[in-house]
Formats: structure tokens, sequence, C-alpha cells
């Protein structure tokens, strides 16, 4: 579903990712896991399409598509879901409005009709159970005054109803306490499904916890070191990632 | 002395006064009529305001000053059926309509007020209300303010007389339809006068629009006053046509226990003057002014707000935005006074602008002038464009790059928009933004 080859982005000449290489396929759950700095997250928003980094070279294919030939909301349109680390507050739009254009945009390039309001409020209902979401959360406007839980749920929320292929989590477990990280696991978790992928990015191993992956990778330096089943990721809340810091580069 | 000014454009408007003042029939020997002739006596010695005077420094009305005008009278007033102003009519309101500044009661409505309740065309009154009365013509605004208030003192005739006496709420707005229409090189000067009486609420709408292109101007005044314990939402929205002037000069009087909310909404013009005053007379009073400008191409839109605290424990808020697009220009001039009597005001200025072009520019001016020390004020002003982070989260959930814009936009909008708590307006005005944003652009 997903393959990326020898990706190198930088931002202001500074190169954060130095040739990394990762296919994921669909039904897959990859964890990215590494130390603070490592481009875990430059790697996530590079992927969804952000223009503050710059790709110099590699490539990425998403379903035999040219990632770097899309814009971000064609992207999303293909099916590729970015769950920010930190959630933007947009004052003046609400929750569902936001919702339903998003909704719509991509209902519309996959040649289905636009949902009314009440097959969206239906759709919508059902997606907040899942993530045990505050209906009052849904006519306020996007994120403003949401605490840090509520946006990582939000973001959960937009995630069941947009319904993507390939999700990538950017650190969706920072700043949630351990019930609300429960509920948000449990959600990404019903969500899953065999034609689906998720790509979990993290720095700690707690998440995993609760969503097991298939394969676990470990970025330094704009680098995958290593990758390995899910028992990596215990092994490496052990012995933290210094031991790797000297390892080269694999491919994955 | 009129300086630097096209001395034969200003020659033309006394013309006009001496052609206006004899199709007048008998009203000419009134003391209105005196007011008038002082007021034309004092255009004709200071002409239109140039930019070196401070108030006025942003704004140079010379395509104005250059303009001849003519006043319509009343054989001039262009046939309109209910069908062409619909779209601009307020369903549940009591109407004024006037078309070319001219009363027309064929497209007004006026049925079913509760008792006391005045709304009629201030020419009706005028002869009556013109001696004792401190509610007349011209106790809040001075004709000698500017040459635009001397302009719409002397041509006083149409416009608006309302009265809510003592503990009358009105559930309806009362809504003065202000339509343009085939009014090409014309000077129209509507003057209103708002009474709210003790302890009522009223809601008060003007709008301003055109049914063409032409070019004229609009030069209104409205003076509201807002007795004890009175409740007031006063709302103006103006779209005149794109090639219009439009200057309005609105002065509200608050007494004691008073509430008054301003909303002022600009969407068309080629060149924009309002100007707001409120003072706080009286104690335990609260004022909210809001604004939202939105501007393309070439147009000048200037927002002038003074709020003058006057006595103590009084609230002020304000809130004013533009949009701006083209090569458009916006000016906002907040002043607010607290006079030494005033301890214990607490006023709040903001004023906020989008700029969505590189061309596109907003002269920001507060002006806070505080004599009492016990009070808080502030005051902030932005500038700016579009959020990149907003944009891009909402683009990465697939919603397009000009709609994903046309959405942040109308947010920014929005919030100014929410203040109009007349429902039917505040729809109205929703879907006149959303018609103006366009890929992310705004379109006149």
């Amino acid at each position: 579903m997903l393959e990326i080859r020898d990706l190198h982005a930088s931002v202001n000449t500074n190169e954060i990712l130095n040739g990394i290489n990762l296919s994921v396929n669909a039904g897959e759950v990859h964890a990215i896991m590494g130390p603070n700095g490592s481009g875990k997250s430059t790697l996530a928003q590079v992927l969804a399409g952000r223009n503050s980094y710059e790709v110099t070279s590699g490539q990425v294919l998403f379903d035999g598509k040219n990632l770097f030939e899309m814009e971000p909301e064609e992207r999303a349109r293909e099916g590729l879901f970015l769950a920010f680390q930190y959630p933007v507050e947009i004052p003046g739009v609400s929750n569902t409005y936001f919702l339903k254009s998003a909704l719509n945009a991509i209902r519309k390039h996959k040649g289905l009709d636009e949902l009314d309001a009440v097959d969206f409020l239906k759709l919508v209902k059902q997606k907040m159970k899942l993530v045990e979401m505050d209906e009052s959360l849904l006519n306020r406007p996007v994120n403003e005054g949401f605490s840090g839980g509520e946006k990582k749920r939000n973001e959960i929320f937009h995630m069941a109803v947009l319904d993507p292929r390939l999700s990538i989590l950017d650190e969706t477990d920072s700043g949630l306490d351990i019930d609300a990280l429960r509920v948000v696991a449990d959600g990404i978790n019903k969500l899953k499904r065999k034609e689906n992928a998720t790509i979990v990015v993290t720095h700690y191993q707690r998440l995993l916890n609760y969503i097991v992956p298939d394969v676990v990778h470990v970025l330094v330096d704009g680098q995958i070191v290593k990758s390995g089943g899910k028992d990596l990721a215990l092994e490496l809340e052990a012995k933290g990632y210094d031991w790797l810091k000297s390892s080269s580069p694999v491919s994955a | 002395m009129v300086i630097n000014q096209d001395m034969e454009a200003v020659n033309a408007i006394v013309r006009e006064f001496h052609r206006f003042e004899k199709s007048l029939n008998g009203e000419s020997a009134s003391a209105t009529h005196e007011h008038r002739q002082r007021a034309i006596s004092h255009f004709a010695q200071t002409g239109f305001p140039t930019t070196r005077n401070e108030e006025w420094r942003f704004t140079n009305v010379q395509p104005i000053a250059k303009t001849r005008f003519c006043v319509p009278l009343d054989a001039a007033a262009p046939a309109i059926t209910e069908q062409e102003i619909q779209p601009y009519v307020l369903e549940n309101s009591i109407r004024l309509t006037f078309v070319n500044g001219l009363h027309v009661p064929a497209l007004s409505c006026v049925s079913g007020l509760p008792s006391g309740v005045i709304v009629r065309n201030l020419r009706e009154v005028l002869v009556q209300k013109e001696t004792a009365d401190e509610r007349r013509v011209g106790a809040l605004v001075d004709f000698q303010e500017n040459g635009f208030t001397a302009l719409n003192t002397a041509f006083v005739r149409d416009g608006a007389w309302i009265e809510i006496p003592d503990g009358v709420t009105l559930d309806r707005p009362i809504h003065l339809l202000y339509i343009a229409h085939k009014a090409d090189g014309m000077l129209l000067t509507p003057r209103n006068i708002v009474v709210g009486g003790p302890n009522s609420r009223l809601a008060i709408v003007e709008s301003f629009v055109a049914l063409n292109n032409d070019a004229y101007l609009t030069n209104a005044v409205t003076e509201i006053f807002v007795d004890d314990g009175a409740t007031v939402e006063h709302d103006k929205m103006q779209k005149e046509s794109p090639k219009a002037f439009h200057v309005s000069t609105t002065h509200i009087r608050q007494r004691q226990r008073t509430t008054l909310v301003s909303n002022v909404i600009n969407l068309g013009g080629v060149l924009v003057r309002n100007s707001t005053t409120c003072t706080l007379t009286a104690e335990h009073s609260e004022a909210t002014l809001n604004g939202l400008s939105l501007g393309t191409s070439n147009q000048l839109i200037d927002n002038h707000t003074t709020i003058d605290h006057a006595k103590p424990n009084c609230i002020s808020h304000e809130m004013y935005k533009s949009i701006l697009d083209g090569n458009s220009r916006g000016v906002f001039n907040g002043k607010i006074f607290v006079r030494k009597d005033a301890q214990k005001t607490d006023a709040k200025q903001t004023n906020k602008t989008l700029l969505l072009s590189d061309n596109a520019t907003i002269d920001t001016k507060p002006q806070l002038e505080i004599f009492a020390d016990d009070v808080k004020c502030t005051h902030g002003a932005t500038v700016g464009q579009l959020d990149d982070e907003q944009v891009f989260y909402l683009r990465s959930r697939g919603i397009g790059n000009a709609e994903a814009r046309d959405i942040l936009t109308f947010a920014f909008a929005r919030d100014v928009v929410d203040r109009v708590h007349v429902d039917e307006l505040r729809n109205q005005i929703e879907s006149l933004v959303h018609s103006k944003l366009h890929h992310g652009r705004l379109v006149s």
C-alpha cells in the first residue's frame, strides 16, 4: 500500500530524513519509534504533504501512485490520514461543518453522492461512540478550548468518520492520561480492517500495549536503524535508544 | 474657505440647495429650514474635508468633492416593485422603505405597531418636532462637524422618526431600507432619529443597497437616544453599488443602565466612511461596537469610532474586523475617552485585519485618552494573513485549498456576523459574505 524508497527531506537545508525505506501492506500495523529529534514527526508530516519540508530525493508510492505529485487534499481523498500531534484550533468553524466538508470532498472524489445533513448526523453519532466523545464537542469550533485529551479523541473521531485506508498517528499518545489512552487505542483497534493499514509514530512503548504492531521500526537520525516484531518495542523500553544510535540503516 | 477644491462643484451643490428649497412648498418658513440654511452656508464655506484634517488623514474624499451631484426631488423617485427589493427585505419587520432617499409608503410596512410606538417618515414630523424638543434633528450631530454632516443637514427631509415609549419591548425589528436605483449622480441624505424610551427594547436595522451599478453618494446621519434602562441594537449594513460613495455619521447617547449594541457591516461601495460615536452620559451602561468590512479591488473602507465614557461604572467593548483583498484599503480609528469623572470604566477595543493580497493595506489607529485613574482600558490590533497551520489542517482532511481558504476567511468574519441578533439580517449577511468569497479571494 505504501512504499517509501530512499526518502530524504530537509528543512532550511538541515537534512532531517536521511534515506528512509519502508513498505506497509494492507492489514498491517507499523510502529515507528525513536528518540526526540530522530525525524519521526517529519516523516509523518512529509507523507501528509506539509510544504515546510523539502523532499530532496527518494520516492513514495501510495497504492502505486506517486505521493509527491499529489496536493495534501488529494492525498487525503486517496485515503491517507494524519492524526496530528498538535491538532490545530479553528475558531469560527464548527467540528461538524469541518467534517462534513471533508467527508463530502472525499466522497465526491470517489464518485459518491454527498451526504445530506440527516445521513451525516447518523454517521457522526455512530462514530462518536467509538471514541466515547461528548456530543457537545460536535457543534463547538474545531479543537477550540478542547482539552489535550479531547483534541486527540477528536482526531480519532475524524479518522473514524473519514475512514482512511492508511492512517498515520503522530504521537497520538502524548498528553493522554491512561484512561484516555485506552479509549483512543480502543477506537483505533475497532477501526482496524484488513484493507486498511496504520502507522503509529510514538516515543514511548505504552501505546503499543494497546495497539499491537506487526512491525516495529526504530528511527535514529533520519534513518531506520532497526526493524523487528512487537518485542522490539519492549526491548527499547528496557534499554532506551542509545544502544542503537551507532547502528547502520536497514531496509525495512 | 474652500481651498484646493473644485469651487464649481461646491457651487453646484449650493444651486441644488436652491432648487431643493423651492420644492419644499411652504415648509421653508420653519425653524428646520433655518437650520438647513445655516448648514448650507457652512458647507459653502468649508466644502468637503481634506486630508490635512487629522480626522480625514487616511481618507481622501477628492473623488466625492469632484463630483457634480443632484438631489432627487419627489418627482424623481423611480417605480420599484416589492419583488425587486425582496432579497433585502426582512420578512418579519416594521419597515420604512426609501428609494433614492425618498420615502415610498407602498413599499413600507408599519401596520400593527404597539400602542404609542411611532415609526414615520421624518418629513411628516419635522414641523412638529423642531422647537423645544431636546430630541430634535441635530441634537446629537452638529452640522458643523464636517462638510458631510453640513450637507446632510442642509438637505434634511426624508428619513425615519422612531419613538418607542416607556417600557415597550418591540418583538420585531424596525427596518430602514434604503435603496438606490437609477441613482447616477445623486446625493442622498437620509436622516434618522431614534428614541428608545425608558426601559424600552428595540432593534433597528439600516440597510443600504443598490439595484444597479450607479455612482452616487449616500450621506446618512442617524441620531439615537437611549433613555434610562433601555436596550437598543443598531445594525447598519451597507451593500452599496461598487461605484457608490457612502458616508455615514451615527451618534448614540446613552443614559443610565442602558445597553447598546452597534453592528456596522460594510460589503459594498468604492469609498466608504462610517463614523460611529457613542456617549455614555450616565452610570452602569454598556456599549458594544462591532464592525465588519469586506474590501476588494479599489475600495476604501474607513471606520471611525468614538466611545466617550463621561460617567463612572460603564463598560464598552469594541470589535472591528476587516478582510481586504485586491488593492483595497482599510482605515480604523478607534477613540476612547475616559473623562475625569468616569472611574471604574472598563473599555476594551480590538481591531483585526485579514489581508488576502499583497497590495491591500490597513491603517489602524487606536486612540485612548484617559483622564480617570481607576479604570481598565485595553486595546489591540492585529494584521495578518490566513494561518498556514489551519489551512494545512483542513487540506490534510481532504478539503481543497480554495475551499479551505474560504472556510477560514468566513470564520474570521463570522465572529462579527454572529453578533447581529436580528436572525433574518444575520442570515442575509451570512449569505452575502459567502457570495463574496470565491476560491480564497474576495469578489466585488
